[in-house]
């Protein structure tokens, strides 16, 4: 691998925004053919490097050097001309257009002003056909495929631009567990054609199966440059990134009794998304939820929210049933949840962080129907010491924050007010590991404070080894319960992904 | 006249380490108000310019500034609550036909029996019934807001055609009659009306969980709701407000005429929204002031009066005021772009 050719370089690249240096010196070097891993926490200047890399920002300082020579793209399409393509984690597709017409989205092939479609089709067919999908149609509508096809398809445009690199932002992060293995797939054909890939993601083990080197950034610098992926210790890793040396650290298991009942889920169902789950939580307890995407897994916690009508079955709340479909309702009788979408369902992005934390609770504060900012701001002030919010500055918009510290704000939105159960929906997706051992923390808090915690993810380890007790859902239904220590990720895994292999080959 | 020089775009300097307040998002509105600010000054250079001669006499322009609020009163009570409506995500269309409807219904031979109090309540009620009826459709029924207040702009107009026989219909009450013409210490009743709803609005928008809601609802639909916000009773509550607006405003129009009639109000919808837009109000919901909204009607009623003072007819002046909003919303665009470009690239 090291003997092939550099094709990137880039040499103390600095890029600074009003009041911060998003890069302050990042060195990176790509090979033509490998996989190049970027790691870092939330903040650390992945996404401003990617930009710039796609010629949404141009760096203040540094040099670019790119097949030889210097790269100074004007724009993002200046950028997919020269051969560098950016797969983004909010995949950039248009819905309501064909896969080819995306394929070739702002640079369709023409004849006298009209589209070859016959040709661009052909064309996207082989593509597709090249990154192991020609199974996709290319006159589909993109609304219509998965996820994993929707990854295909902005691969396809990467491709068709006839991209030499290809940067991929957390691409496994939209995706199931085994249409994780055919990316890795896709990814393996690109680098045997020398096409190189910078790839980032949260998740150690798959930078280990896929990686071929690593580079690490933290606080905008480059703290290790080409690590190898396999052989570096995790420890080392972590400690490049977080100047601290912790991994995935649960906090100490409570050892208290468990509490009253809180939750009771009697046959709860909902016709094509769940059916017939029962289950319960109780006060100062974390109840883990097992399953694929597609399990069924977030349509439940948003039904027992109120979120969405239950269909049979009763939700109800020490002692009392909810009325259906009445989020009021649950948020009266002491539910709180943070949805799996941060910034579409959580999230008011303009308005500043306390407002946000307070959305659930300033009722409560008002005197009169008159809002008492004051009060608001001084207990958003006690959340973000308590979550380590960074920056602290309550007034700014949450817009301005990473992924992460939205992600506290979504939480400590429950904390304010008297939450008596939390229902989290993967609370640390996209979360960087110092946060996330952080929330960890914050949740067993919650616990020992004696509230319930109903906890959704799609990482194992994290159900594993934050809950007290497991369920495991697949397709819909409710397949496992036993206590965290009775259950290792192997069982969790099989039971999970039983006989979901074919079914989601088919759908692909 | 400092307001002249913070209205100029900032000057191109490099943007300090530190955020100065001035760039702060929170100071967002001000910066666009302030732009306001300055066409309103620029609007008043280009009167005295071309009638020397009035703006020369103090009385005169004492009555002219007057004038011009007077014009934007009724206007500005129906932004207030447009303005409520467009940043809880919504539009209304009907509000120019809800303030004919409450202006003819409260000016029926049976109405005016009640009296003035009789008239002033039934000008409210027509106008929270018919907002409510709004939000019922759009809140609960699901249907589009532009789709099931279109209808309402038909439906209404029809009703007050209707119920007046297509007759204008005379104001004998003298005490709805002297609204307009009256003043207190000088300055005209109608701007304290207008002051008074404007004022309500602010606190309403700025200080009061009703207001939050409406950002919240407007902003991200999907966080109220699962933050428990009610939201499609705070959808209802948004169009009956406009409703309330709509008849306080049939009330002064019809004070000001004297009368009422089914094609009164005309095209009040789209004077509302152009002046929300150019006052900041984002149409997409989630962001807007109610002092911009004020400020937008404002402006429009100095184009108005300055048209008046030189004698140009309201074709044209049609034409400049269409005109004028496309050139403020661009303008604010290009503001706003070359604000965060300056960010970006620094």
């Amino acid at each position: 691998m090291t003997d092939n050719e550099v094709v990137l370089r880039l040499e103390d690249v600095v890029k600074t925004f009003p009041g911060v240096r998003a890069l302050d010196g990042v060195q990176l070097e790509v090979r033509a053919g490998e996989v190049h891993c970027l790691l870092g926490q939330n903040g650390a200047g992945k996404s401003t490097l990617i930009k710039v890399l796609s010629g949404v920002h141009r760096p203040d300082e540094g040099r670019i050097e790119w097949l030889g020579g210097e790269f100074k793209p004007a724009n993002p399409q200046a950028a997919m001309k020269a051969g560098i393509a950016t797969i983004y984690q909010e995949l950039d597709l248009v819905d309501d257009l064909s896969v080819a017409e995306n394929a070739f989205l702002g640079h369709e092939p023409r004849r006298f002003g009209f589209v070859r479609r016959g040709y661009m089709s052909r064309h996207t067919r082989q593509i597709l056909t090249r990154l192991g999908h020609g199974e996709i149609p290319p006159g589909r509508m993109v609304r219509s495929l998965p996820a994993a096809g929707k990854q295909v398809v902005s691969m396809a445009r990467a491709l068709s631009h006839d991209a030499k690199l290809i940067i991929m932002d957390e691409p496994s992060a939209v995706l199931a567990h085994d249409e994780v293995d055919n990316l890795f797939r896709i990814i393996r054909d690109l680098t045997s054609n020398g096409i190189a890939v910078i790839y980032i993601s949260h998740r150690l083990e798959e930078i280990r199966e896929i990686g071929d080197r690593v580079t690490v950034l933290k606080d905008g610098r480059t703290t290790a440059a080409n690590l190898p992926a396999r052989t570096t210790p995790t420890r080392d890793l972590v400690s490049r990134m977080t100047g601290r040396t912790i991994e995935y650290v649960f906090p100490e298991q409570s050892t208290q009794d468990r509490g009253e009942e809180l939750l009771r889920v009697d046959g709860l169902g909902r016709a094509g998304e769940f059916a017939d789950i029962s289950l319960s939580v109780h006060s100062g307890e974390i109840v883990g939820i097992a399953g694929l995407v597609g399990s069924g897994r977030s349509e439940l916690l948003e039904t027992i929210f109120g979120a969405r009508r239950a269909e049979s079955g009763t939700v109800t709340v020490r002692g009392k049933t909810l009325r259906p479909g009445s989020v009021g309702a649950a948020v009266r009788a002491g539910l709180g949840m943070a949805p799996e979408e941060r910034k579409s369902q959580a999230l008011l992005l303009g308005e500043p962080i306390y407002r946000n934390v307070t959305l659930a609770t300033f009722t409560g504060y008002a005197r009169g129907g008159f809002t008492n900012a004051g009060k608001e701001i001084a207990e958003a002030n006690r959340i973000a010491d308590l979550l380590e919010l960074r920056p602290r500055d309550v007034r700014r918009p949450v817009r301005t924050l990473s992924g992460g510290n939205q992600q506290k704000v979504v939480v400590g939105r429950w904390l304010l007010g008297d939450t008596k159960l939390l229902l989290l929906d993967e609370p640390t997706r996209g979360v960087d590991v110092g946060a996330r051992a952080e929330l960890y923390q914050v949740i067993r808090d919650l616990a020992a404070r004696g509230v319930g915690v109903l906890l959704v993810s799609s990482e194992v380890p994290e159900v594993l080894g934050l809950a007290d007790r497991v369920l495991v859902m697949r397709e819909g239904r409710m397949v496992r319960e036993a206590p965290a220590g009775e259950l290792d990720e192997d069982t969790v895994l099989d039971l999970v992904m039983a006989g979901s292999l074919q079914a989601e080959e088919v759908t692909l | 006249m400092t307001t002249t020089q913070t209205a100029a775009p900032p000057a191109p300097e490099k943007p300090a380490e530190k955020r100065s307040w001035w760039r702060d998002d929170a100071s967002e509105p001000l910066r666009r108000n302030l732009a306001l600010v300055g066409v309103l000054i620029l609007l008043v250079i280009i009167g005295i310019a071309t009638r020397p001669d009035l703006y020369g006499d103090s009385t005169w322009v004492r009555n002219n500034i007057f004038t011009i609020l007077e014009l934007a009163s009724v206007i500005g009570v129906v932004t207030v609550g447009m303005t409520f409506v467009i940043i809880g995500g919504g539009i209304d269309l009907s509000v120019g036909a809800i303030v004919a409807l409450a202006g003819v219904w409260s000016t029926t031979v049976a109405t005016q029996s009640y009296g003035a109090g009789g008239m002033i309540f039934c000008a409210v009620a027509v106008g929270i019934g018919v907002g409510v009826v709004n939000g019922i459709l759009i809140a609960y029924g699901r249907l589009v807001a532009f789709i099931a207040t279109l209808a309402m702009l038909v439906a209404a107009r029809g009703l007050a055609a209707q119920i007046s026989g297509k007759q204008t219909q005379v104001s004998t009450n003298t005490f709805i009659n002297d609204i307009a013409a009256g003043d207190l210490l000088g300055i005209p009743l109608l701007v304290y009306i207008l002051a008074a709803v404007v004022a309500a609005g602010w606190v309403l928008l700025n200080r009061t969980t009703f207001g939050r809601r409406t950002v919240a609802v407007g902003g991200n639909v999907e966080a109220a709701r699962l933050a428990g916000i009610n939201v499609k009773r705070h959808t209802l509550l948004l169009y009956a407000l406009s409703g309330l607006c709509c008849g306080i405003a049939a009330i002064m129009l019809t004070s000001q005429a004297n009368s009422a009639q089914a094609a009164m109000a005309n095209l009040y919808e789209l004077d509302a929204i152009a002046a929300a837009i150019i006052g900041g109000t984002l149409l997409s919901g989630g962001r807007g002031t109610i002092i911009g909204s004020l400020l937008g009607v404002i402006v429009f009623a100095t184009i108005t009066n300055l048209f008046a003072i030189n004698n140009l007819s309201t074709e044209v002046q049609n034409m400049v005021k269409g005109g004028i909003i496309v050139a403020a919303v661009l303008v604010q665009q290009f503001r706003y772009k070359s604000l965060s470009q300056l960010f970006n690239r620094t």
